[in-house]
């Protein structure tokens, strides 16, 4: 089931739960625990052989490993991809949105990094950001972006970290930006250099 | 808290009967200055004296956003409607002084959009005709799908068809030309936002239809005044100001506080902007809500009116104002 | 540089400092002996001759090294000054409202001169002089915003309306109290202030951006918002903390009456013609303890405002860590007699 964050402040992302929507087309991203949340969707959906018939799923293992990736392939859907990363996935998930039209539903489930740069992928191409279904499962290993040399730090686990860009040592904020998709890091030992708490594991 | 901006002194400029129901109205400052540039899609609030009855009615600019010679607005003449519409085509004439409103928008383009899809049915073209030229001048893709009863009654299409030819498509319903909605909403790239104004028929079909193809809210954009509808006369208490008030059947709630001398915050005056939210502190009775406003939880409360538009059928109704 | 701009620095050797005048006209933020959240929005209208508002946009002594320092931060760091590709209309919107408000406040200065959409724009304290095409961005160095900021002092952010909200999607960011222009760019009102603590849990932002949804052309409104800095440093943001966090630490007794001041910022809204979006000006005065307490009341005030502040708030603001020193160096200025209410020095 989908774990809820804790609350916040207004600006940390909330996820819902995937629903099937009417729609012309449906493309659905997943990464590790997320294809669990797709198969209970479909699980839920009154016509799941109608939507899986015009869906396009994109899948990736999650970062502590987790590969569901039998489970989707065996749906039928009219396009199922496997991607080793992210990274790999962004090409044709530009182009699949690009040549979209309106009526197009996105669900996108798993780690907040996978959901945060596929919401950024559909409102580049034109889609309200608020369109975009979102549902978190999985691991909560942070994106963080260090507000200082503005390099992010994927798959964070502790608090403070240092930034895998210039080392600097971070706090994590729960400050988030839809557009970077990533939490904010700001250096944690600025007014006493050298004076860092010791870090505690927060994501895992 | 309503900070208003002042209101512009205008002299009727022209009066033009565009067909057997609209007319179209240009205003100039009357001190010779330009008019304030507007965004395309806004409206101004023109009050109007109706021979001792006050009337502040909203009607969408259709003049040229850059033009600040002078605003133009048509109006659609509606015999059961307040008398608004009424008086301006009886009553108005070249050289009358009136008062108008600095612009409002409520129903502004969305920047971000790569194509605006424009739905317009009989007078609910006059906002679309701002925005085009708004988008020619700013640069922007439309495609706009006009509806209107028959050629007579099809304000300004002439005129739209010889300046922009197919991005501009005509139906006449007494042609039997209907817009063929599913196959216009399924054909339009990511990033395309619709706009629809018109009949409120209209309008719900086409929110409706494009719910059912799957189009977010957020790229869905409408306008619609509510007329405040006509209705029986009711007493009210104003509380804050130790005043009773009887609001007369063509006569809103708003206006009728204001004629009082009470000073009330507003905006639209046609349900839409939250400006006038008044508080309810006794009601025995029935309030008609008939604002786009209040959430059906605070509609169902009745702690809250919107005096522009809604209404009161009862014994007692008591206003913090 | 003429005798009405200052020769002075925001950084390096802090050379800045304020005449009489600039003292004398200072915007205290405090009307009363405490301080809490409000929406303390009124009309910008025209206010006491002399004072910080009695123009649209206030000039001062302080403009010519203001601006010179803003082009340090940007040659620095060019993400301080971002436009959302769709934001552009707003920039010249932007552009119009302060060149004409500029032009007609300050002629001596300032002219605009314009045959349709050819304007002539010329800018005497900064020496410049720029012919261009209204709406034409191919005619200006850079985009419209960016062109007219670089000329006008204090922080600017503009907001797209749409969804009944308001959307940061353009700004330039160079004197802010501690605030990322590159991160929260796209953001929505209340996510853009989301770290700031209690106002929320006070719907103090929801009663603001309903407020703001109906800000109308031609209605300007202002308010003030305050923070203490170290040190006459403009450029106190989060990319640039681990350079002036430190100095946070190295105040004393004998150094705070100098170095420590009072941030003033003085936010006006205003709802711009052809785009509808809102621009907020931040404009950012700078007052040293030392230069503060030379006016009675204030420094009274300063002192009792200082003293039962909230800690989350000191916290918030960033001067929690010197609050003792503060409280030490104001209580001299403070015999308990009564202050009178409202900002303006009796």
């Amino acid at each position: 089931m989908a774990a809820s964050f804790p609350p916040s402040i207004p600006s940390r992302p909330v996820y819902g739960t995937l629903t099937a929507r009417p729609g012309t087309a449906h493309l659905m991203v997943a990464d590790g625990e997320g294809a669990a949340a797709l198969t209970d969707m479909l699980a839920r959906a009154q016509d799941a052989a109608g939507l899986l018939a015009r869906s396009h799923i994109i899948y990736m293992p999650g970062p502590t490993g987790t590969d569901l990736w039998a489970s989707l392939n065996a749906l039928g859907a009219a396009q199922c991809h496997r991607s080793p990363s992210f990274a790999a996935a962004l090409p044709r998930l530009q182009q699949v949105l690009s040549d979209a039209h309106m009526g197009l539903q996105i669900y996108v489930a798993g780690t907040e990094g996978l959901i945060g740069q596929v919401q950024r992928e559909a409102m580049l191409a034109g889609l309200p950001w608020q369109a975009v279904q979102t549902e978190h499962r999985g691991s909560t290993v942070r994106r963080v972006q260090c507000v200082h040399c503005k390099g992010i730090t994927e798959n964070v686990r502790t608090d403070p970290f240092p930034c895998s860009h210039c080392g600097l040592n971070l706090f994590v904020r729960d400050h988030y930006s839809r557009r970077i998709a990533a939490f904010q890091g700001v250096n944690i030992d600025a007014e006493d250099p050298g004076q860092v708490p010791a870090a505690v594991v927060r994501f895992t | 808290m309503s900070v208003g901006a002042a209101k512009i002194p205008v002299r009727v400029a022209e009066v033009v009967e565009v067909n057997p129901l609209i007319k179209r109205f240009r205003f100039q400052r009357r001190d010779g200055g330009p008019m304030p540039v507007f965004s395309g899609g806004a409206h101004i609030v023109v009050d109007m004296d109706d021979h001792g009855t006050r009337r502040m009615n909203p009607y969408s600019l259709m003049s040229d956003p850059a033009d600040t010679s002078g605003y133009e607005i048509s109006v659609r003449r509606d015999e059961a409607g307040r008398g608004g519409s009424l008086f301006l085509h009886r009553h108005v004439t070249v050289g009358m002084e009136m008062v108008i409103s600095s612009p409002i928008n409520l129903f502004p383009l969305d920047a971000r959009a790569r194509r605006h899809l424009m739905i317009a049915g009989g007078i609910g073209i006059t906002p679309f005709l701002s925005q085009i030229a708004a988008l020619q001048a700013h640069g922007g893709q439309f495609e706009l799908h006009y509806s209107a009863r028959s050629r007579d009654f099809a304000a300004y299409a002439d005129d739209l068809t010889a300046r922009h030819g197919d991005k501009v498509r005509l139906y006449l319903d007494d042609q039997g030309q209907l817009i063929n909605l599913n196959s216009l909403l399924q054909g339009q790239p990511l990033g395309t936002h619709l706009y629809v104004c018109g009949p409120k028929g209209m309008i719900g079909w086409v929110r409706q239809t494009a719910e059912t193809l799957g189009w977010p809210l957020a790229a869905v954009h409408s306008e619609e005044f509510l007329a405040p509808p006509v209705g029986l006369p009711f007493q009210v208490q104003l509380a804050a100001s130790g005043k009773t008030i009887t609001v007369g059947p063509a006569q809103s709630l708003l206006e009728a506080i204001e004629a009082a001398g009470v000073t009330a915050p507003y905006l639209c005056r046609g349900g839409a902007c939250g400006e006038c939210e008044t508080d309810v502190l006794g009601c025995d009775g029935q309030i008609a809500h008939n604002d786009h406003w209040l959430t059906d939880e605070q509609k169902a409360g009745d702690r809250q009116i919107m005096p522009c538009v809604s209404r009161f059928g009862g014994k007692t109704l008591i206003l913090d104002r | 540089m003429g005798l009405e701009f200052n020769d002075e620095t925001f950084r390096g050797d802090y050379t800045f400092r304020n005449s009489a005048r600039a003292i004398a006209r200072f915007p205290f933020p405090f009307h009363e002996d405490s301080y809490m959240y409000s929406v303390n929005m009124e009309p910008h209208l025209p206010g006491r001759p002399g004072s910080v508002f009695e123009h649209m946009f206030d000039v001062d002594e302080h403009y010519v090294a203001e601006m010179r320092d803003r082009a340090l931060v940007l040659a620095e760091d060019p993400l301080r000054c971002q436009s959302l590709p769709h934001m552009t209309l707003a920039g010249w919107d932007l552009l119009e409202l302060i060149m004409e408000a500029k032009a007609r406040d300050y002629p001596q200065w300032f002219s605009l001169t314009k045959d349709g959409h050819q304007w002539h724009w010329i800018n005497r304290p900064l020496q410049i002089e720029q012919t261009f095409t209204f709406l034409d961005d191919t005619t200006l160095p850079c985009g419209p915003m960016e062109y007219i900021t670089r000329q006008t002092q204090g922080d600017f952010t503009l907001q797209d309306q749409r969804d009944d909200n308001l959307w940061i999607e353009a700004g330039m960011v160079t004197t802010q109290a501690d605030w990322s222009l590159d991160f929260d760019i796209g953001m929505s009102f209340h996510e853009w202030h989301a770290p700031v603590p209690l106002a929320h849990e006070m719907r103090v932002f929801d009663r603001a951006l309903k407020f703001l949804l109906n800000l109308q052309l031609g209605a300007p409104v202002r308010r003030f918002n305050w923070t203490m800095t170290v040190d006459p440093l403009l450029d106190t943001s989060p990319e640039n903390y681990p350079k002036w966090g430190p100095s946070k630490t190295t105040m004393t007794a004998e150094t705070i009456g100098h170095r420590q001041h009072l941030r003033v910022e003085l936010q006006t809204l205003h709802r711009l013609p052809r785009s509808n979006a809102i621009v907020f000006p931040i404009r950012c005065y700078l007052i040293r303890f030392e230069e503060l307490v030379t006016v009675p009341k204030w420094a009274r005030r300063l002192h009792r405002v200082v003293r039962d502040i909230p800690d989350e708030l000191a916290t918030y603001k960033g001067f929690l860590r010197n609050k003792p020193l503060m409280l030490d160096y104001l209580s001299k200025y403070d015999d308990g007699a009564p202050t009178s209410p409202g900002f303006w020095a009796d």
